[in-house]
């Protein structure tokens, strides 16, 4: 029994250890916004400053980057997680043909390299004479997100009774009325976690984004084409603030549900 | 009307799927048969020398990547494993703590830890650098530009993705089952390797399939890592179609690591026998 609990020590530990390096290039990230660099390079630590969170916006290739990032990915997610849940409702909640082919686009869709995806929508865009830009990138990161929004909503339809939608059909409501008030509600946190998935993919793409871009810069490509030259403190410091903001909200979330069961 | 309904609910994902899935891999089949460059303009010939040609000049990044790919992927499975099985049987009331920890990094996007990773390797950055200084490591040690930096940034990029199905087939396992097997007179590891091992193969399977195609195809840990020696065949996709605008070998190149990455699966698949395989990778 003792070497039992030995070996639970030691798992623990090594569970400690491994969580402390994956989390430790978030920790240089974090701590080199605050480096007080005096030369191009920001690799040594020469002291600390909050001057790069004052000049947050100074870089403007960046900012611009961290904008389109934005756009981009407030717009494809609202584009996927709209199509996204009527795909999930409809394998989720009815029997039509073409179930079959659908199920398998969608694992293709999750399984294909990004790589692969990248080229082959650039072989589309080049043959078709389709001018690369900021739509473009949209229409790839909407294809995939598109999978995790059908797969995480369908999750969550196929565990809701449907019993309950038919008792307010029952009770005189229109199709329409049951779907906004009985079942968009019940789906409601898988919409939710496909959209903040379906943002999270979208705005730290750069694999797909590098073959659909055309001049339109991001800011994952921003940060890969400023690698030679060095990457600014800002970039560490943007990284930071996004982090934050990612991290309060899940927190927020997992709040959020174990209130409300 | 109602009968229509889950055709109208769908129709918009397939239109996306059609014109943005299948319609470019299609584009990109043409693609690869043709001859030609980007000034002249490309004509279909249907021959299939793209092929031999992109794979004869490419073959040693294609067999690199490949390699790299099943280094870090089995380097994740005995580095994931014993974390996945330690949240799941004693993770207690804290299993959803170390969850979100082990998710942390993706709050953080892929390049940018990329590159932090990248710092904190540097040979005279704050690891080595001040290990050096304290005279603990040559003066010339470096781990940057080898092949260790790359698997060890691939392992490190992915390794949630092994952990998490591992844990979630680990969770569903019944603790009562392994006790069964102890009155029954197993030993730990006899329970474990006759009980809780084969009922986590789904896990392990999803987890494999999440890793080795993406970290086998990966461009940006080899670009940022890796030096000129070690560069996977994604680089290579990458330049050629961007920087050499040479379509039709990289059409060929990437239906080429496509084949090989499904033939890969497939032969894993049958090695582990199928039968849950499919309803695990489908999760």
């Amino acid at each position: 029994m003792r070497g039992t609990r030995l070996g639970d020590k030691l798992l623990h530990v090594y569970t400690w250890l491994v969580i402390v390096w994956l989390s430790s290039p978030i920790a240089v990230m974090i701590l080199f916004g605050f480096n007080d660099k005096k030369s191009k390079s920001n690799t040594t630590w020469q002291g600390f400053t909050l001057r790069w969170y004052g000049e947050l916006f100074d870089i403007s290739d960046l900012t611009v980057a961290l904008r389109n990032s934005l756009v981009i990915a407030a717009v494809s997610t609202i584009i996927t997680v709209v199509i996204g849940t009527m795909l999930g409702l409809a394998l989720g909640r009815h029997r039509f043909r073409g179930k079959g082919v659908t199920n398998f686009l969608i694992f293709a869709a999750i399984s294909t390299p990004e790589l692969v995806m990248g080229a082959s929508l650039l072989s589309l865009f080049v043959s078709g004479n389709v001018p690369r830009d900021a739509n473009t990138i949209i229409m790839a990161h909407v294809l995939f997100s598109l999978s995790f929004v059908v797969v995480t909503v369908r999750a969550r339809i196929v565990t809701l009774d449907p019993s309950l939608e038919e008792a307010a059909r029952d009770l005189g409501a229109t199709a329409w009325g049951t779907f906004r008030q009985v079942t968009l509600p019940a789906i409601m946190p898988g919409v939710l976690a496909g959209a903040m998935l379906s943002f999270a993919l979208s705005i730290d793409d750069y694999v797909v984004t590098s073959f659909v871009n055309g001049s339109t810069i991001t800011f994952p490509l921003w940060i890969v084409g400023a690698v030679k030259t060095g990457i600014p403190p800002q970039v560490n410091v943007m990284g930071t603030l996004i982090f934050g903001i990612g991290v309060l909200i899940a927190i927020g979330n997992a709040v959020a549900a174990r209130r409300r069961t | 009307m109602r009968r229509l309904t889950p055709y109208l609910l769908a129709l918009p994902s397939w239109m996306w799927l059609a014109i943005f899935l299948v319609v470019p891999m299609v584009a990109m089949a043409s693609v690869s048969l043709q001859t030609g460059n980007a000034i002249d303009g490309f004509a279909m010939t249907f021959s299939f020398s793209n092929y031999g040609d992109a794979i004869g000049r490419y073959s040693t990044q294609l067999v690199r990547s490949l390699f790299y790919g099943a280094m870090a992927t089995a380097a994740m499975l005995v580095i994931g494993y014993p974390v996945a099985y330690w949240i799941a049987f004693k993770g207690g009331r804290r299993k959803s703590v170390y969850l979100f920890l082990i998710l942390l990094p993706f709050f953080v996007s892929f390049v940018l830890r990329t590159i932090s990773w990248n710092f904190l390797l540097a040979d005279n950055g704050i690891l080595f650098g001040t290990l050096k200084d304290w005279g603990l490591l040559p003066d010339d040690f470096h781990v940057l530009a080898t092949t260790f930096a790359v698997v060890g940034g691939l392992t490190y990029n992915f390794l949630p993705f092994m952990i998490l199905p591992i844990y979630v087939s680990l969770e569903r396992v019944d603790p009562r089952v392994v006790e069964a097997a102890q009155d029954l007179y197993a030993t730990r590891t006899g329970a474990f390797r006759r009980v809780v091992l084969p009922l986590s193969l789904p896990g392990v399977f999803a987890g494999v399939l999440m890793t080795f195609v993406p970290a086998t195809a990966d461009p940006i840990n080899a670009a940022i890592l890796g030096g000129t020696s070690n560069t996977m065949i994604g680089n290579i996709i990458q330049t050629e179609y961007l920087t050499n605008l040479n379509y039709p070998t990289a059409s060929a190149l990437s239906f080429t690591l496509m084949a090989v990455l499904l033939v890969g699966i497939f032969i894993y698949a049958r090695a582990l026998g199928t039968e849950n395989v499919l309803e695990a990778a489908a999760r």
